[in-house]
């Protein structure tokens, strides 16, 4: 079990506040999902939360340990991390992409024992792509990279997982594979956090969400208790269809708030 | 994982670079045959061929496959760490600066001091540029910057050692400051290989240490740094291994252009492609190919010998556009 506790972090990137007091606490079992628009500060709260990014003030401990003084080899066997816009510098194979998930656990010049040859084949078989493994990743589709870098990711063996941005530029169907496989892994006890734009996967797939607007967590809780009409037009500008009630919820966007003399249009979303 | 793509290409490289440099030894103005060259090395011979293949040609030889070794896994390491094809020592003007400090040396005199002054000032040329370029690359560690402020400092260092053949008080010390630019390995003896041999030793390890960092930075810096890479150590443990590497090798050859960039990309496909997997080729094939130009220098006739930077040039070029036509669709 992994867990992170964030309090009062607040990051400055030349000199203009990105994050302002950020203050949760984020436990395994659970898929917990960051929304908000775009500069809400979402990558950069989970670039500070991984030691990524230095933060001016607040702490963030993971497992009861800042995570300034954890060695980077300790905190990537804790956190796998899979950024938003994974590029791939060479063209590798997709088992061999996959393979570089096992780097925390091999010293500089030792081999990959077969215990991570285990990791790599269940990574690989979790994210359904092992019918990839011997194409060159960079001549993947969309849909196909995603899966492969999320295995990657998977491969690492963490107890945590922190993912940016899976759903850009997937298709409805993908997009659904790869919140089934983030909300598999949440059951399975792990540490989940997903960084999402599509509001309808937030609310069917996550069970708790952070809605982040201006550096600052202005709202968590449940899919019920953040997705509001009040909300969708004090953070996002828009009014839009909310039905939370069935077993597929949806947020649908409808219109810009406040919309000049269409007012009754956006009303009756 | 580490899965070559062709299991035996180390030991064959291996293989076929020892044999090449074994057949070197036997060119020369006296032509020996390899029966009486393996029968020097293992103890046996004349004397007249023991003194002209071990005093003579067997430094120069091991100079070869030193320098050619070093250049080769410079490029290597350089092109994983920058995520660069068109990376490699001379781009990022450690060549050139290595070479500043040895005319520098040469110049002033100082290379009289004592016969470790000439290295340790390529070394600290070496070092003074990659220190200034990751200086003024500043805290982005992007690797495009790097390779343009490398470009600026290469060029500052050729135009120095321009200004020191302008200035240069007769022809003859003109014809040794070219000698830096265009590198050589003729007329070496074992006081040189002791001189490269600690340098390239070091180089080595330093930069043999990382492949794995390479491999994670194939997914970017906070890729790399979320799988436990220490940056700053890992650019630390290169900006050391390349410079005392690459610096000890031009303090006794001169920079020799072309060997960093060209044998990375004729390994990569023999591999599985990822950074660690071509290392060790290319320190192979970088031996290869330079104790293979240093033959070529010898065969062709001509009253001065050729440069062996003009023939790494002549004899790789062609082979690396080939390999590029061929391979483009992949970049």
């Amino acid at each position: 079990m992994v867990s992170i506790s964030i309090e009062g972090l607040s990051v400055d990137l030349g000199g203009r506040a990105i994050l302002r007091d950020v203050a949760m606490q984020l436990a395994p079992g659970a898929l917990i999902g960051v929304i908000g628009p775009n500069g809400a500060g979402k990558s950069t709260l989970i670039r500070a939360m991984l030691g990524l990014l230095p933060f001016q003030r607040g702490q963030v401990t993971i497992d009861g340990q800042a995570v300034g003084a954890m060695a980077p080899r300790d905190l990537a066997k804790a956190i796998a991390y899979l950024p938003q816009g994974q590029v791939l510098h060479w063209p590798l194979s997709v088992e061999r992409l996959v393979g570089l998930g096992r780097l925390p656990h091999l010293g500089p010049l030792s081999r990959p024992g077969a215990q991570d040859r285990e990791a790599i084949d269940e990574a690989m078989c979790r994210a359904d792509i092992a019918s990839l493994a011997d194409r060159t990743a960079t001549e993947l589709s969309g849909g196909e990279r995603a899966r492969v870098m999320l295995a990657r990711a998977l491969a690492v063996g963490a107890r945590g997982l922190v993912v940016d941005e899976p759903l850009a530029s997937l298709d409805p169907g993908h997009q659904i594979d790869v919140m089934e496989l983030l909300a598999r892994e949440a059951r399975r006890g792990a540490l989940v956090v997903v960084v999402l734009h599509d509001l309808s996967m937030a609310a069917r797939y996550c069970d708790r969400l952070l809605l982040m607007d201006e550096g600052r967590l202005i709202a968590d809780g449940t899919p019920a208790q953040i997705l509001t009409q009040d909300r969708l037009r004090a953070v996002y500008g828009i009014s839009g269809h909310i039905d939370l009630t069935g077993d597929a919820p949806m947020v649908v966007p409808m219109a810009r708030w406040p919309q000049v003399g269409a007012e009754q249009q956006a009303d009756a979303g | 994982m580490m899965r070559h793509r062709h299991p035996a290409l180390v030991p064959a490289l291996a293989i076929i670079t020892a044999s090449v440099a074994i057949l070197s030894l036997g060119l020369g103005p006296v032509s020996i045959p390899v029966g009486r060259i393996m029968a020097v090395l293992t103890g046996h011979g004349d004397a007249i061929d023991r003194a002209i293949l071990i005093d003579l040609r067997l430094p120069r030889m091991l100079i070869g496959l030193l320098v050619g070794a070093m250049l080769g896994l410079a490029g290597a390491v350089l092109q994983g760490y920058l995520r660069n094809p068109l990376a490699e020592p001379s781009v990022l003007g450690a060549s050139n600066a290595a070479a500043l400090g040895a005319v520098g040396a040469l110049y002033f005199g100082i290379a009289q001091w004592h016969i470790a002054m000439l290295p340790i000032m390529a070394i600290a040329g070496a070092l003074v540029a990659l220190g200034a370029l990751f200086f003024l690359a500043g805290e982005s560690e992007s690797p495009l910057t790097l390779i343009l402020a490398g470009i600026a400092v290469s060029t500052l260092a050729l135009a120095c050692i321009s200004l020191a053949l302008n200035l240069s008080p007769n022809p003859f010390a003109a014809m040794e400051i070219m000698a830096w630019l265009l590198g050589s390995i003729e007329n070496r003896s074992f006081e040189h290989v002791w001189i490269v041999l600690p340098c390239v030793a070091i180089g080595m390890a330093l930069l043999l240490y990382d492949g794995r960092a390479l491999d994670a930075l194939s997914l970017g810096e906070d890729g790399a740094r979320s799988l436990g890479v220490d940056l700053p150590r890992l650019r630390l443990r290169l900006l050391l291994g390349v410079a005392i590497g690459v610096g000890g090798a031009v303090a006794v050859s001169g920079s020799i252009g072309f060997i960093g960039l060209i044998v990375p990309h004729l390994m990569r496909p023999l591999t599985d492609r990822s950074p660690s997997a071509i290392l060790l080729p290319s320190m192979l094939g970088g031996a290869l190919l330079l104790t293979a130009s240093d033959m070529l220098v010898r065969i062709i006739p001509s009253t001065n010998e050729l440069k062996l930077g003009v023939v790494t040039a002549f004899l790789g070029v062609p082979v690396f556009l080939a390999h590029l036509l061929r391979e483009r669709r992949l970049w």
